[in-house]
This record gives structure tokens, C-alpha cells and sequence, in this order.
């Protein structure tokens, strides 16, 4: 059996057993749950042990048909881009379910058979090479984040669970129209033929076709990563849900977003990204820029993170969109590092909410004499979000600044404002709740880590570490599969314009910059 | 002549599961009259022995397709697809009735038996091959639901949902009847083959206004019944009037059946003239979504919502319809399918709540109902989830081989309107996730009984059947795609 089957199949199996434990038994619950994420996440890291990042295509393949007619296959398979994406995944749902551990005290077995069902969804959105695939685990994620979010989050999380949905919902739906019209078109979900049909000529879209599918798929996507100003749900979200909800959807599911443009808009519509990127990069800047600004007078802790998400993901957009290798690497990257630092950002602000019961940064203070080692971890993370050189985010934010600066100059200038604000909302974030005189609330109530919260937050800041210092771990493989995105996109346009580059092996908009 | 008059053993197998509910249905109503309440427990026994006995000959008649007396009814994969469904909806609803009925004091023969006349209207209605056949199953079904409607006689709501379905229902039942007077005089004909042929032919084909105006009457006719706008005004009031159970009923079989005949009619007698007919499926679809789905949002009461609910899951059938394609026709019959279990089980889960007198039926009511009874609710939330759409259960499936037959068939706006448009239901069907889920349980809840075994199965079937739907489309949408076939 494929590796990979049993990374897709593991969480599924674990929401059923889960499912089969009697109501009254909530630490067996908790028990199964770590049991099936670890071991999910073992299985995970033997992907990453047994992939070759020289080999082009999709590893650990599977493909069989699902439904006869039409055709729709259950293909999955890994590269670059997916493998990493896949690791987060897997990682962080241990360590959502370790976080809850003593939090989520009320409805439990309900509560780890959502989350497993999450992870499933997201493995499977990441691995999935078909396109109705996609869309089914796409639109399954939703389902279980919004009960994660409606059920156990804070004051106002109906309108934060149902707000979620339906911004989600009403992208996708057009996504899915999308779907069914390049199936109509190709005869094919299956995402490698509809490549290679595209790139022969054997399917070819006119300019507003291409146009309108472009647009179908990227709004959805945009919706979830999330792009200015289509970004409103996010917050609420964040604020609202628990933390194991906020950990996953800011470090997976808005990455579901650019995953998807990076997987799907770029090589497929390459012509029509082409000609939407200056928008989309205005947006990006602009959503860059605005969360920054914002996060900065936030007086909530989950909020101002969840701002600094929008930030970060406009740094993603941006790399995605300027069409080459530095920046599409740094996107990617970026990703990774968002998921891990901002994991980890919401990880201790969980900590502390479950100490002090407040996310009011104005109840908090001197926690840096009440507790050093909570103190020590979240500066690191703060450090880390801030793109500190030697930490994680500072070689994504570098290379997407670097490969902004190859496609146009000004925008990597306008962007690294971004950089400079990110510094000041962490540092008064961290000044503000950590330094100053300590509130009595606070000395009383916030205590230092305990072994199950390291546990949950060492290998993140391992990571950190790891990611800022050695990048040939990750690059490598993300490279080489960049690398094939823009080859797909270079051919695919070659049939749109009228007038080819000049040199096959520059991009359309490296020889504009050229010129 | 009279040697043909005496029917064929032949025909007589092709029609076995008509005359099993007929006979049954029948017995029912005399016993009804010598045993009365000494026997009132096992009249829906028997009714589910006549129900799964017709379910067995109706597979049976499959291994023997061909048409019956005369050709006036055609016994194919088709009809054999409908007949399955209508029957497995009775058996469902029958299932949902025994609480229901026990619990308001009326369990009679007579129930039992308008239900199983209702079902055989439906199987005539989806087995006919003509016009009269059609009509007359229509009568038979329409007339027992009519009283169904009614049955809590002490209820005002039933009596006035049941006259008014009944007022508006003939009304609409005349307009088919009026339609297909005309067709006859057109073409001479009620065979739908035998209309088509003349329509299609360049010589004999009659002035295409006048088809259109008998297209357009029965037309209207068939909109009412599967209560399709402009002609859905009544649906929320029956739908809120009527006993839970018979809401369930009316709300599938019925429908069902009658998208059947409109399916029959429109695709294979008018099928010469569709692009004269499309604009206006097109318009109906479009509307009948658009009302249903945002009339549903401002509901308060879960019978009324459902029932817009319903409105607009007639509009996605007519989308399909709209489409003039072997593959619309399949993702019809594939939807209508979905959509009965699917929405059988909501009603269901509604008539269980619903206590004595019907008292909680408002979407409040299901308030904590995961916290109290998360079996119960768990089933629901399967159901609410398959009418949004999400992946893995029979609604999404549905939707999509709609919409892809609808893509096919270049309908490109009414297919982007009818996505987004399921965005805006997801809205109200999250409502009652919401009061299940997210809300402390009230008083509907904490008084709410255990779940009866034959309410069990009337939620985990259609339950099981969802899933299996959306897991494994292929065997039932095979099936559809060959019987969709037939019909031309």
C-alpha cells in the first residue's frame, strides 16, 4: 500500500473511531486522537524521507477511478509544492489536539472527530490531482472547521461559524462551475492531462474564456487565502474560534488559497494571470500595507494575529504573481514559515487565554517575571513573524522581495514598508503583555509552561529555527516543482500571444522588464 | 377485440406492484371499517408488507420490460427507476407515521390506505405512456394526498391546507386535462410517441402556436404539481397545514412523480418543439430557485422553510430539465432520487420533534437537540448537509451532474445563478445546524422523546442512502443515464 493512501486515509479512519467511543469517555477520546495524528504524522515524515526532490512529477501516486462516468478518478500524488504543505498539516493536528488537551472541556468526542475530519479534508485538498477530487476535500474542510468554530468558540462565534461558511461557500461555488466547464471542455478532471492538453494545443481557450475561468478559480481561492478586501471574514473567524481552530485555519486553510493559485490559476490560465496580475499585486500591497496598519491598533491579541495574517499572505500573493523563480519560491516558503509562526503566535496566545481568561492586551503585563520560559518562546516567535534573519520568515519575506524586485522594483519597495510595520505591531504586542508592571490577575493566574504545552510548542520553534537556518532542507524540492509551474505557464501562453518572447527561457514579463 | 380485451398475463406481471397496493390499500379500508381500533397497531404492518411486496414486483417487472395493455403503459428502466423511488418513499413515510400517529391518539386503516392509493397513482403516473394514463394516476395520487393534507380533521391548519390544495390543486389538474384535449385535437393522439412523431413530421405537424399554447397548459398543470414558480403559492401553506409525516410524503413521492410525467411529456411528445419550450423552463427554473431560496431565509417555522426549500430544489430539477439532454434527463432522475431521501429524512427528523399537536416546529425549537439526542441530530445535519451541497453525500452529487448538463447545453447564466444560489440556501439550512449545534437545549429538546425503532429506520435508511449517494453515484446514475435513454 502507498505511502501516501495511508497519510490521506489515517485521519479519516481516526474520525470513525472516534466517532465509535461512548459519549462519557473523553480521555479515550483524547488518547485517539493523539494516537491517530502522530501516527499520521509519522507516516507523513516518511514521504518526506522517501521523496526525491530531482524527480520530476508527481511521487507516491495513486490513481483509480472513484466514478466510472464521469470520470472522476481518486488521483493523488506529491511534489514540491504539496509535500511540505502536506508535513504542516499533519504536524499541527498533534498539536492542536495537545493544546485542547485541558481546554476544550465540553463536548469532546465531538470535538476531536471534527478536527480529525479537518485534517482529512486538508491532507486531501493538498494531494489531489483531479480536479473534482480537489473540490470534493475543498469543500469538505469547510464543514468541519465551521462546527470547530460554531461549538466551542468564544462570544460570538455563530456569526464568526456562519460568516466563514458562506464567504467560503459562495467562491467555491463558481469554482465549481469552472470545474464542470473545463470538464465539458477536456473530457477530463484529471489535472496533469488537462496540463499537457493545454500546453499542446490540443485544448485551447480563447482569450476570454481563459479570462472567466481564470477569474472563477482565482476569486475562490482569494476568498480563502485571504486577498484585500476580501478578507473581512478573517478576523471573525480567528478571534472567534478556539485556538486548535485559529491554529489550523491560519496555518493550513488560508493556505488552501495560495496553494490553489500557485497549483491551479498559474500553469492552467497562465495568459489570464498574466494579464490580472498588476491588479492582484496592487491588492496585495495594498492588503499588505492595510494589515499591517491594522494590526497595529488592535487592543486583541487573536486579532492583531489574525491582521498580521493578512500581511503575511499579501507577501505570498505578491511572490505568486510576479511570475518568477525567486519570488514563487518565497511564496511557497512563506507559506510554510506562515503556518509555522503564526501556529505558534496563536498557540501561546491560547495559553495565556486559558490562564488569564482575557484576549485584552490591556489585562495583561509583566508576564516576563511571572513567566520567563513563556516569555523566552513567544518572544522567539515574535522574532520569527517579524522575519528576523536566521528565523524562518526572513528568508521567505527576502526571497519574495528579491524576486518582486526582478519583476518591478517599486513594488518590492512599497512591500518592505510591510516588513518595517510588522516589526512595530510585534514588538508593542510584546512590550505591551510581556514588560511593565505585573496586574495582580496576571501574577496570580499565569503560570510557566507545562510539559504538555513544550511539547506542543518545541517543535514549532525547532522549525523556526531549522527553516531560517538551513534552507536546503525545504528549497530544493519546492524549487524544482516551481520551476515546472512556470515552464506550463510560459507554454501555455505561448498559444495566447501573438507575438512569442524572445527567448524561451525568460519570462514574458522578464523580457518586459528587460526592455 | 374481445379475446384482447382480457388482459395478457404478461401485462398483468407489468402492472403486479399497481395491483398489490391496490388490493392492499382496499383490504385496508374494509378492515378498517369491521376491525376499527382493535386492529389500529398493525395497519401500517400491513401496509409496509404491501409496500415492500409492490417494491419486489416492481424490480421484478424489470426483468420483463415491455409495454402493457395496449401500450398505455410503458413498463421500462425508467418507469422501474420512478416506481422504486415512489415506494421507497412510501415505506419511509410509513415508517416516520407509527410514532406520529400513535402519539396524536388517529391510527386508522384509512391513513394507511390513502397513502398506499397515493403511491399507486404515482407508479400509473410514471409507468404511462399516454396522456390518459397520465392523467388518471394524477387524479388517483392527487386526490388521496388531498385528504392526507387534511387527515388531523380536529386541526384548522389541515383543513384549510387540505382545501386549499385541494381548490388550487384541480384547478391546475384542469389545465393539464384542458392541454391535453387540445393536443388530442392537434394530433389525434394521447400515445406520447405517436404526438412526437406527428409534431416532428414536416407534413402533418399542426400550427406551432398552438402547440405552444397546449405545451403551455399543461405546463402550468405540471408546475403546480411539483410546485415550480410561478405556481408554488401554495406549497408553504400545505406543506406548514399538513400532518409532519404527510408533509414528508407530499413533499417526495408526488414530486417526484410528477417530475416524472413532466419528464415523459416534455422530452419525449414536445421534444420536437424544445426551443420553443426552454425559455420558459429556463425562466421557471430561475425563478422557482430564486424565490424559494431567498422567501426560505426569512422563515421561522421549519415546515415553511423546508418548504421553500423545496421550491427551489424544484427550480435545480428544472435546470436539468431546461438542459434537453439525455445526460439533463439523468441528472434529473439521479437528483430526484437525492433529493426524496434527503428530504423524507428532514421531514422526518421534523415529525419526531415535533410532540404532541405538532407544538415544536419552530426552527428555535431544535435548539441543543446535539446535546440532547446527538443521534438524532447527527442524522439531520447528514440531510441539511446533502440539501447545501457538500461533497460526499447524494445533494452534492446531484447538483453537479445538474449544473454539468446544464454547462453541456451552453446554459451558462442559468447555471452561474443557480450556483450562487445555493450559496444563499446553505444560509438557512446553517440556521438549524446552528440552533442544533451551537445553542443550549430548550424546551423542545429536553421534552423530546427517544427515537422509536421505526423512526430509527426512517432516519438511518435515507441516512445510509445519502451517503451512498454521494460516495457511490455510479450505480444509481448508470442506471439513470440508461433509462434516460429510453424515454425519447
Amino acid at each position: 500500500m502507498n505511502l501516501l493512501n495511508i497519510v490521506v486515509a489515517l485521519p479519516a479512519i481516526g474520525f470513525l473511531v472516534t466517532l465509535m467511543v461512548p459519549r462519557d469517555k473523553p480521555q479515550a477520546v483524547r488518547v485517539i486522537a493523539l494516537m491517530f495524528s502522530f501516527l499520521t504524522f509519522f507516516a507523513s515524515l516518511g514521504l518526506a524521507i522517501g521523496f526525491r526532490s530531482d524527480a520530476p512529477g508527481a511521487q507516491f501516486a495513486t490513481d483509480v477511478i472513484w466514478i466510472p462516468s464521469p470520470e472522476i478518478h481518486y488521483h493523488v500524488g506529491i511534489d514540491g509544492l504539496s509535500l511540505w504543505l502536506v508535513l504542516l498539516s499533519t504536524l499541527l493536528t498533534p498539536i492542536c489536539v495537545l493544546i485542547s488537551w485541558r481546554f476544550i472541556e465540553k463536548r469532546v468526542k465531538e470535538f476531536y472527530a471534527f478536527l480529525l475530519l479537518l485534517s482529512f479534508g486538508l491532507v486531501g485538498v493538498f494531494v489531489s490531482l483531479d480536479l473534482f477530487l480537489f473540490y470534493a476535500f475543498w469543500e469538505l474542510s469547510l464543514v468541519p472547521m465551521y462546527f470547530l468554530i460554531g461549538i466551542w468558540g468564544h462570544e460570538r462565534r455563530v456569526y464568526a461559524a456562519v460568516k466563514f461558511f458562506l464567504y467560503t461557500m459562495a467562491g467555491s461555488v463558481l469554482m465549481l462551475a469552472a470545474i464542470i466547464y473545463l470538464y465539458n471542455r477536456a473530457s477530463t478532471f484529471n489535472y496533469t492531462a488537462i496540463l499537457e492538453m493545454l500546453a499542446s494545443g490540443k485544448l485551447s481557450l480563447t482569450n476570454g474564456e481563459e479570462m472567466l475561468l481564470f477569474l472563477a478559480f482565482f476569486i475562490a481561492f482569494a476568498i480563502k487565502v485571504p486577498l484585500f478586501p476580501l478578507h473581512t471574514w478573517l478576523p471573525d473567524a480567528h478571534v472567534e474560534a478556539p485556538s486548535a481552530g485559529s491554529v489550523m485555519l491560519a496555518s493550513v486553510m488560508l493556505k488552501m488559497g495560495t496553494y490553489g493559485m500557485v497549483r491551479y490559476c498559474l500553469p492552467m490560465f497562465g495568459g489570464a494571470a498574466e494579464r490580472c496580475a498588476p491588479w492582484i499585486i496592487v491588492l496585495a500591497i495594498i492588503g499588505i500595507i492595510y494589515g499591517a496598519l491594522v494590526a497595529l491598533v488592535q487592543p486583541n491579541m487573536k486579532r492583531l494575529v489574525a491582521y498580521s495574517s493578512v500581511t503575511h499572505l499579501g507577501f505570498v500573493v505578491l511572490g505568486i504573481f510576479t511570475f518568477t523563480q525567486l519570488g514563487l519560491d518565497g511564496a511557497v516558503y512563506q507559506m510554510l514559515n506562515h503556518g509555522i509562526s503564526t501556529g505558534a503566535l496563536f498557540v501561546l496566545v491560547g495559553y495565556l487565554y486559558e490562564r488569564r481568561h482575557s484576549l485584552e492586551i490591556a489585562d495583561y503585563g509583566g508576564i516576563a517575571s511571572a513567566a520567563p520560559w513563556l516569555s523566552t518562546v513567544f518572544l522567539i516567535t515574535t522574532l520569527a513573524s517579524m522575519g528576523l534573519p536566521m528565523l524562518n520568515n526572513f528568508v521567505g519575506e527576502y526571497l519574495v522581495l528579491q524576486g518582486s524586485a526582478q519583476a518591478n522594483f517599486s513594488w518590492s519597495v512599497v512591500a518592505s514598508i510591510g516588513v518595517i510595520l510588522s516589526a512595530c505591531y510585534m514588538l508593542w504586542l510584546y512590550q505591551r503583555v510581556f514588560y511593565g508592571a505585573t496586574p495582580e490577575l496576571v501574577a496570580g493566574h499565569v503560570f510557566d509552561l507545562k510539559p504538555r504545552e513544550w511539547a506542543a510548542i518545541m517543535p514549532l520553534i525547532a522549525l523556526m529555527v531549522w527553516m531560517g537556518v538551513y534552507t536546503s532542507t525545504f528549497l530544493p524540492a519546492i524549487s524544482r516543482t516551481n520551476a515546472s509551474i512556470l515552464d506550463f505557464r510560459k507554454m501555455n501562453i505561448r498559444i495566447q500571444v501573438k507575438n512569442p518572447p524572445i527567448s524561451p527561457y525568460l519570462s514574458v514579463s522578464e523580457v518586459r522588464h528587460a526592455r | 377485440m374481445p379475446a384482447d380485451f382480457v388482459p395478457k398475463t404478461i401485462d398483468l406481471i407489468r402492472f403486479l406492484p399497481e395491483i398489490i397496493l391496490t388490493v392492499t390499500g382496499t383490504l385496508l379500508m374494509v378492515l378498517d371499517a369491521f376491525a376499527g381500533r382493535r386492529w389500529s397497531g398493525v395497519y401500517g404492518n400491513f401496509s409496509l408488507l404491501a409496500l415492500a411486496g409492490s417494491l419486489a414486483a416492481a424490480v421484478y417487472a424489470f426483468g420483463v420490460p415491455g409495454p402493457a395493455f395496449s401500450g398505455m403503459l410503458m413498463n421500462d428502466g425508467f418507469a422501474t427507476f420512478f416506481r422504486v423511488l415512489v415506494i421507497a418513499v412510501g415505506i419511509l413515510v410509513v415508517l416516520a407515521s407509527f410514532r406520529y400517529l400513535h402519539r396524536e391518539g388517529v391510527e386508522t386503516g384509512e391513513y394507511h390506505a390513502l397513502i398506499l392509493f397515493s403511491v399507486v397513482g404515482q407508479c400509473v403516473m410514471v409507468t404511462a405512456n399516454e396522456l390518459i394514463m397520465i392523467f388518471i394516476g394524477l387524479e388517483i395520487s392527487s386526490i388521496a394526498t388531498y385528504i392526507l393534507a387534511g387527515y388531523l380533521r380536529e386541526d384548522r391548519r389541515g383543513n384549510e391546507a387540505s382545501l386549499k390544495y385541494f381548490l388550487l390543486g384541480s384547478f391546475a389538474t384542469a389545465f393539464l386535462l384542458y392541454g391535453i384535449a387540445w393536443i388530442y385535437g392537434l394530433t389525434g393522439s394521447t400515445n406520447l410517441a405517436a404526438i412526437r412523431g406527428v409534431l416532428s413530421s414536416r407534413d402533418l405537424a399542426p400550427s406551432g402556436m398552438l402547440v405552444g399554447f397546449s405545451a403551455a397548459l399543461m405546463f402550468v398543470g405540471l408546475g403546480f404539481k411539483v410546485s415550480g414558480a410561478p405556481f408554488q403559492i401554495w406549497a408553504p401553506d400545505v406543506y406548514q397545514g399538513a400532518p409532519a409525516p404527510v408533509t414528508a410524503f407530499m413533499s417526495a413521492g408526488p414530486k417526484a412523480a410528477a417530475f416524472a410525467v413532466f419528464l415523459r411529456i416534455f422530452m419525449t411528445a414536445f421534444e420536437p418543439v424544445g426551443a420553443g419550450w426552454e425559455p420558459l423552463v429556463w425562466l421557471s427554473a430561475l425563478l422557482s430557485m430564486t424565490i424559494g431560496n431567498f422567501a426560505a431565509l426569512t422563515q421561522s417555522n421549519i415546515k415553511r422553510l423546508l418548504a421553500y426549500s423545496s421550491i427551489a430544489h424544484a427550480g435545480y430539477v428544472m435546470v436539468a430539465l431546461a438542459a434537453r439532454s439525455e445526460t439533463g434527463t439523468a441528472a434529473a432522475m439521479f437528483y430526484l432520487a437525492a433529493y426524496a431521501l434527503m428530504n423524507v429524512g428532514a421531514f422526518a427528523a421534523v415529525a419526531h420533534l415535533a410532540g404532541k399537536g405538532e407544538r415544536f416546529v419552530s426552527i428555535d425549537d431544535f435548539a441543543g437537540l446535539a446535546v440532547v439526542q446527538p443521534a438524532t441530530a447527527a442524522l439531520l445535519a447528514i440531510f441539511l448537509l446533502s440539501l447545501i451541497g457538500v461533497p460526499l453525500t447524494g445533494g452534492f452529487f446531484g447538483k453537479f451532474y445538474i449544473f454539468k448538463a446544464a454547462l453541456q447545453s451552453n446554459l451558462l447564466w442559468l447555471t452561474m445563478l443557480g450556483l450562487l444560489n445555493s450559496a444563499v440556501a446553505a444560509y438557512y439550512y446553517l440556521r438549524i445546524l446552528v440552533m442544533m449545534y451551537m445553542r443550549e437545549p430548550g424546551e423542545a429538546a429536553s421534552v423530546a422523546e427517544p427515537l422509536s425503532i421505526g423512526m430509527k429506520t426512517a432516519l438511518v435508511l435515507p441516512a445510509l442512502g445519502t451517503l451512498f449517494l454521494g460516495i457511490f453515484p455510479s450505480a444509481v446514475l448508470n442506471f439513470a443515464s440508461k433509462s434516460a435513454a429510453l424515454i425519447r
